[in-house]
């Protein structure tokens, strides 16, 4: 190991993780974004289902480099463009998420739902008041291993010389330098272990009947009978 | 006045759920569908809030056709109160209550001060507006879904078997406190269960339903008790050998003149005067119903 090099190159590797960073969150966020009424189509109909998960899987298939040079290919970009990444990222946290989007809507109570409707909730007001909220913990837990994944993903467009943290294992590889390569892979770690946490936060910022029902859940003092629809 | 005329509900399934049903449900008044599971009671009920719309025939309130209502609207002037009390989980119980009237853009302070208002007719504690449903029994939860019905102070109620996932003494209670807000409040309530204690006790006019939502009979309790229109309902009702079947015990004397009633089964279920060997005449409508066989039993507790 080489700890000079790290104290000598602290400039570079924030760089690269600032990169990395600005490469991996927006895919995660369009992923979502886009799974949602993608997920609540398929939680709607079987057909939309069954076509979406075997795209989804299809997608998921296809070598990460090998989509790498499709993308710019196809949309007729500049290879290196860093924009590829984005957008192949993006396909992939899309593929992933699209199940748990799907799964997170088909799973919300259906008497909750209908019980809305029945009190004077229009379609929209119901699916942003009611269906959206209700199935965010399982689009939470979705989001968490689309964030894990896209943040180690991520280093394969070093290969097509797309600068980020990934950067580090070319370099380490061309240069037999092993203290590179631990920093890259700390640095991987240490961003998705960052990203999951902001996650977490966000998930009970937003959703802080859920962790009250599991408390609820695990005191049974509380309950007559069990909760409805409630997180057991 | 709510009125069904020759009204069918035909299923996407195929299902008749409803066959050619027509009854009149007066204002103010609380009615009671009453049936064995799947005679069509639910199905009645959302007729009139447009959660089912009829295959056939046509649902009116106050003379105007429901189908001419657009449902969000129409839904939203109107209580509807459900068995799982239908709550959301991811909202307090404040917010629950206030849910519709803010829909209909009261302002936050008025729908939190008439929120809390509700609590009270209900009887809950203000201490649990902040509560998540699922921190509230099944008893508190159904309070808080009859307070949701109140709301918007709808002129029409309609409650599906709102007590039956609660346990019976809280039941009891729940029964009682319709009856308190019904005399208070005056509103047309439509109640389903299949209860017939539960129905007797609340209806000013029971319906009974059989499969396909055909009316075997209807009428107040007292008609439906003196003349249950076929076996179907003298069974249902307990007429025939049930606890409603009464007669005198000769082997256990009582004080006075009383004598000891035992139902069908033989259990002791009263006391009646007998002046001279003759029996007691009382009159069978009830102006309030706060005597009930039961509030004794459930005590205040
Ligand atoms: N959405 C639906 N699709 C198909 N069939 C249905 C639907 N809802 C109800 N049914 C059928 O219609 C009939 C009447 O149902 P309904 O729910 O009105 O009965 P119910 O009297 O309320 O019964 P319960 O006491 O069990 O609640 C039943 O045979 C039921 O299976
Ligand atoms: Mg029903």
């Amino acid at each position: 190991m080489d700890w000079g090099w790290i104290g000598r190159n602290l400039d570079l590797i924030g760089g690269r993780v600032l990169e990395h960073v600005a490469l991996t969150a927006p895919p995660i966020v369009i992923g979502l974004v886009l799974s949602i009424p993608l997920g609540y189509w398929a939680s709607r109909s079987r057909v939309a289902r069954s076509i979406l998960l075997v795209l989804g899987n299809i997608v998921y298939t296809i070598p990460a480099i090998a989509l790498l040079v499709l993308v710019p290919v196809l949309l007729g970009g500049a290879i290196l463009d860093p924009v590829n990444l984005v957008i192949a990222l993006t396909l992939y946290a899309l593929a992933l998420m699209v199940r748990s989007a799907a799964d997170a809507f088909a799973a919300v109570p259906h008497d909750v739902v209908s019980s809305a409707t029945s009190i004077g909730y229009s379609a929209w007001q119901r699916f942003f008041a009611v269906e959206l909220p209700l199935a965010g913990p399982v689009l939470l837990a979705g989001i968490r291993v689309v964030s894990v994944s896209t943040v180690s993903l991520a280093s394969v467009g070093a290969l097509t010389g797309i600068e980020n943290l990934g950067s580090f294992f070319i370099d380490a590889f061309q240069r037999q330098f092993l203290t590179e390569a631990l920093v890259g892979i700390v640095a991987v770690l240490v961003v998705a272990a960052v990203f999951d946490v902001v996650l977490q936060l966000l998930g009970r910022l937003l959703m802080p009947w859920n962790r009250r029902n599991r408390r609820a859940a695990e005191n049974p003092a509380l309950l007559r009978t069990p909760p409805i629809g409630g997180v057991a | 006045m709510i009125e069904f005329r020759s009204v069918s509900k035909t299923y996407q399934d195929g299902t008749a759920a409803v066959e050619d049903f027509s009854l009149e449900i007066p204002a103010r008044r609380i009615t009671v569908l009453v049936g064995s599971s799947g005679s069509g009671k639910t199905t009645v009920m959302r007729m009139i809030n447009r959660m089912v719309d009829p295959t056939s025939g046509t649902v009116e309130i106050d003379g105007v056709d429901v189908a001419t209502r657009e449902p969000v609207q129409l839904r939203r002037g109107i209580g509807y109160i459900m068995q799982n009390s239908g709550l959301l989980p991811h909202r307090s119980v404040l917010d629950n209550i206030t849910t519709v009237p803010r829909l209909t853009g009261v302002s936050k302070a008025d729908a939190r001060r008439r929120a809390f208002e509700l609590m009270e007719v209900v009887g809950l504690e203000r201490s649990l507006a902040d509560r998540y449903p699922s921190q509230l029994s099944g008893g508190q939860q159904q309070r808080v879904g009859v307070a949701r019905g109140l709301a918007v102070d709808p002129n029409i109620l309609l409650m599906d078997e709102p007590f039956s996932a609660v346990d019976p003494i809280v039941r009891d209670e729940l029964q009682q406190e319709v009856l308190r807000i019904q005399a208070e409040l005056a509103k047309t309530i439509v109640f389903v269960s299949h209860d017939i204690d539960e129905a007797f006790l609340l209806g000013d006019q029971v319906v009974v339903l059989e499969r396909g939502g055909h009316i075997v009979q209807q009428g107040t309790p007292t008609e439906i008790l003196a003349n249950p229109a076929t076996d179907f309902v003298a069974t249902f009702i307990g007429a025939e050998r049930g606890k409603r079947r009464l007669v005198v015990s000769d082997s256990t004397p009582a004080i006075g003149d009383d004598r000891v009633l035992v139902d069908g089964g033989g259990y002791p279920v009263g006391i009646i005067a007998a002046p001279g060997g003759r029996l007691e005449a009382g009159n069978p409508n009830p102006k309030s119903r706060s005597v009930s066989n039961k509030t004794d039993q459930a005590g205040d507790a």
